[in-house]
C-alpha cells in the first residue's frame, strides 16, 4: 500500500513541476468547447440542449490527449522497468498511475466543467448531477486508457493508435454520463445513468490491472 | 491440443481439409442464395427488399462470431503461447471487418427503402459500427511493431479487453436508442421467423461460415509460407 502512494506522489510531484501540462488538457477542453457555439450558431436553446453531449465529449477528447504520456516518459527512461523488478505488484503500480493520471486531468476537467456549462448557458439545476457524474465517469476514461497507453508502447505511431484503440471502448462511458445529466436536466431520476456508471467504474477497477499488466510485461519483455 | 500446434502437420491437415470445406461452402451458398432469391417469399410489408436479409443477417452474424473466436484464438495464444492461435487471430480480423463492413453496407441499403434514410442511429445498427471500429483497431495494432511478436500479444490483450467490453457497449447502445427490429431466430420461445424464409437464412448462413473457414485455412497457410521464406532468405544472407 505505501508503494501505491509512492508511486501517486512521484507522479503527482512530477506532474507539478510540469504543471503546463494539466493546464494544457483543461485550456483544451474549454477552448473546444467553445468552438462549438461557432460552428453551430449562438441560438441559446439549441446550446442548452446540447450542452451535456458537448461538454462529454469534449472531456473524453482531452483525456485522449495526455494519455500516451502515461507510461511513455517512464518506458523511455528505463523506470518502467524497475517498476516490474521492484516488489510491488505490477497491477497495484498501474492504479497507483492511473490515480495520478486522474488527480492531473480528470479533476482539472471537473473544475472547469462549470465554465464550460455556464458558456452553453445550460440550466444550472442539472450542474450538480453533471459534475457528479464525471466524478463517476472521467475515472473510467483515464482506466480504459492506460489500457490503450500500456498496448501502444514502443509502436509505430503509437500516439494515433491510442484513440482508435480506447475511443470506441469509451462510448458506453459517454451514453450514461450524458445520459444522467439529461435525466435530471429533464426532471427525471438520474439514479439508474449514476449506478450503471458506478458499475463500469468498478468493472473497469477490475479489467484494467490485469490487462494493463499483461500488456507492459509484454511491452518489456 | 497442442499435437496440432506443429506447423507442418497443420498444413498437411489443412489440405485435405480444404477441398471438402471449399465444396461445402460453394454448394451451401448456392444452395442457400438460390432458396433464398428464388423459392423464398417476399414479405408482405416489405416485398422483395426483404431478400437484402439473406445476406445481411448471416454477415451480422459472422461478424460477431468471429471477434469471439479472434478472442478465444487470443486467449489460448496468451496462455499456451500456440503459434497457430497468433495466426488464426491474425488471419481472421481481416475478414471479420469484412463481413462488419457488408453487414453495415447491406443494412443501409436495405433501411433506405424500409426506414427512409441510409443512416439511423439505431441501436443495433451503431453497435455493428462500433464492433467495426473495434476490427480495425485490432488489425491497427496487429502491424504497429517492428517485431512481429509484440503485435500478436498487444493485439490479443485487446482482443480480449473488447470481447469483455462488447456486451456492455452493445447494452449501453440498446438502451440509448432502438429502432431496429428485435431478435427474430435465436429466441428461447423459438423462431418467429416462417420456415419458408428460416431455412434458406440457416442455409446460407452455414455456407457463410464455411467459406470463413476456407478462407482462414488459406490464410494462415499462406502465412506459415512467408515465415517459410522469410527463414529461408535469412539462411541466404548468413550464408554469404
Amino acid at each position: 500500500m505505501s508503494g501505491l502512494v509512492l508511486i501517486v506522489g512521484r507522479d503527482l510531484r512530477l506532474a507539478l513541476r510540469q504543471s503546463a501540462d494539466a493546464w494544457l488538457a483543461v485550456l483544451f477542453f474549454v477552448l473546444t468547447g467553445a468552438l462549438f457555439p461557432f460552428g453551430i450558431g449562438p441560438e441559446p436553446s439549441l446550446l442548452k440542449l446540447i450542452a451535456p453531449g458537448v461538454i462529454w465529449v469534449v472531456a473524453l477528447l482531452a483525456v485522449l490527449l495526455s494519455l500516451e504520456r502515461l507510461f511513455l516518459a517512464d518506458y523511455e527512461d528505463g523506470s518502467l522497468e524497475q517498476l516490474l523488478l521492484s516488489p510491488l505488484p505490477l497491477e497495484l503500480a498501474i492504479l497507483g498511475k492511473v490515480l495520478a493520471h486522474w488527480l492531473t486531468t480528470g479533476l482539472p476537467l471537473i473544475a472547469a466543467a462549470p465554465l464550460l456549462a455556464v458558456l452553453f448557458n445550460m440550466d444550472m439545476a442539472g450542474l450538480g448531477v453533471l459534475l457528479l457524474a464525471m466524478l463517476l465517469g472521467t475515472p473510467i476514461l483515464s482506466l480504459i486508457g492506460a489500457i490503450g497507453a500500456a498496448l501502444t508502447l514502443g509502436a509505430r505511431r503509437g500516439g494515433v493508435l491510442i484513440p482508435l484503440l480506447v475511443l470506441p471502448l469509451y462510448i458506453p462511458a459517454l451514453i450514461f454520463g450524458v445520459g444522467a445529466t439529461d435525466a435530471a436536466l429533464a426532471g427525471l431520476s438520474a439514479r439508474p445513468d449514476l449506478m450503471l456508471l458506478a458499475a463500469l467504474l468498478l468493472v473497469m477497477l477490475v479489467i484494467t490491472p490485469l490487462a494493463g499488466a499483461a500488456a507492459l510485461r509484454q511491452a518489456l519483455e | 491440443m497442442h499435437r496440432f500446434a506443429n506447423p507442418a502437420r497443420f498444413t498437411r491437415i489443412a489440405d485435405r481439409v480444404l477441398p471438402f470445406v471449399a465444396v461445402a461452402a460453394l454448394a451451401s451458398l448456392g444452395i442457400g442464395f438460390y432458396l433464398a432469391l428464388f423459392v423464398a417469399p417476399g414479405d408482405y410489408q416489405q416485398g422483395e427488399s426483404v431478400r437484402i436479409m439473406y445476406v445481411h443477417v448471416p454477415s451480422a452474424w459472422m461478424a460477431m462470431f468471429i471477434y469471439v473466436a479472434i478472442a478465444v484464438a487470443s486467449a489460448v495464444a496468451l496462455v499456451w503461447r500456440h503459434p497457430l492461435a497468433d495466426l488464426a487471430a491474425k488471419a481472421s480480423a481481416p475478414i471479420g471487418a469484412g463481413f462488419a463492413f457488408l453487414t453495415l453496407a447491406t443494412g443501409s441499403l436495405w433501411g433506405r427503402p424500409m426506414w427512409g434514410t441510409w443512416w439511423e442511429w439505431d441501436g443495433r445498427l451503431t453497435s455493428m459500427l462500433i464492433l467495426f471500429f473495434l476490427y480495425l483497431g485490432h488489425i491497427a495494432l496487429m502491424h504497429a511493431f517492428e517485431d512481429q511478436q509484440r503485435g500478436y500479444r498487444a493485439a490479443a490483450v485487446l482482443a480480449l479487453v473488447g470481447v469483455i467490453n462488447i456486451p456492455i457497449i452493445k447494452f449501453s447502445v440498446d438502451w440509448w436508442s432502438t429502432l431496429h427490429q428485435p431478435a427474430s431466430v435465436l429466441r428461447l420461445d423459438g423462431p418467429t421467423i416462417h420456415a419458408s424464409m428460416l431455412w434458406p437464412l440457416l442455409i446460407t448462413a452455414l455456407g457463410f461460415k464455411l467459406y470463413y473457414l476456407v478462407l482462414v485455412l488459406l490464410r494462415i497457410k499462406s502465412e506459415l509460407i512467408a515465415a517459410r521464406l522469410r527463414a529461408l532468405d535469412l539462411a541466404k544472407l548468413s550464408a554469404t
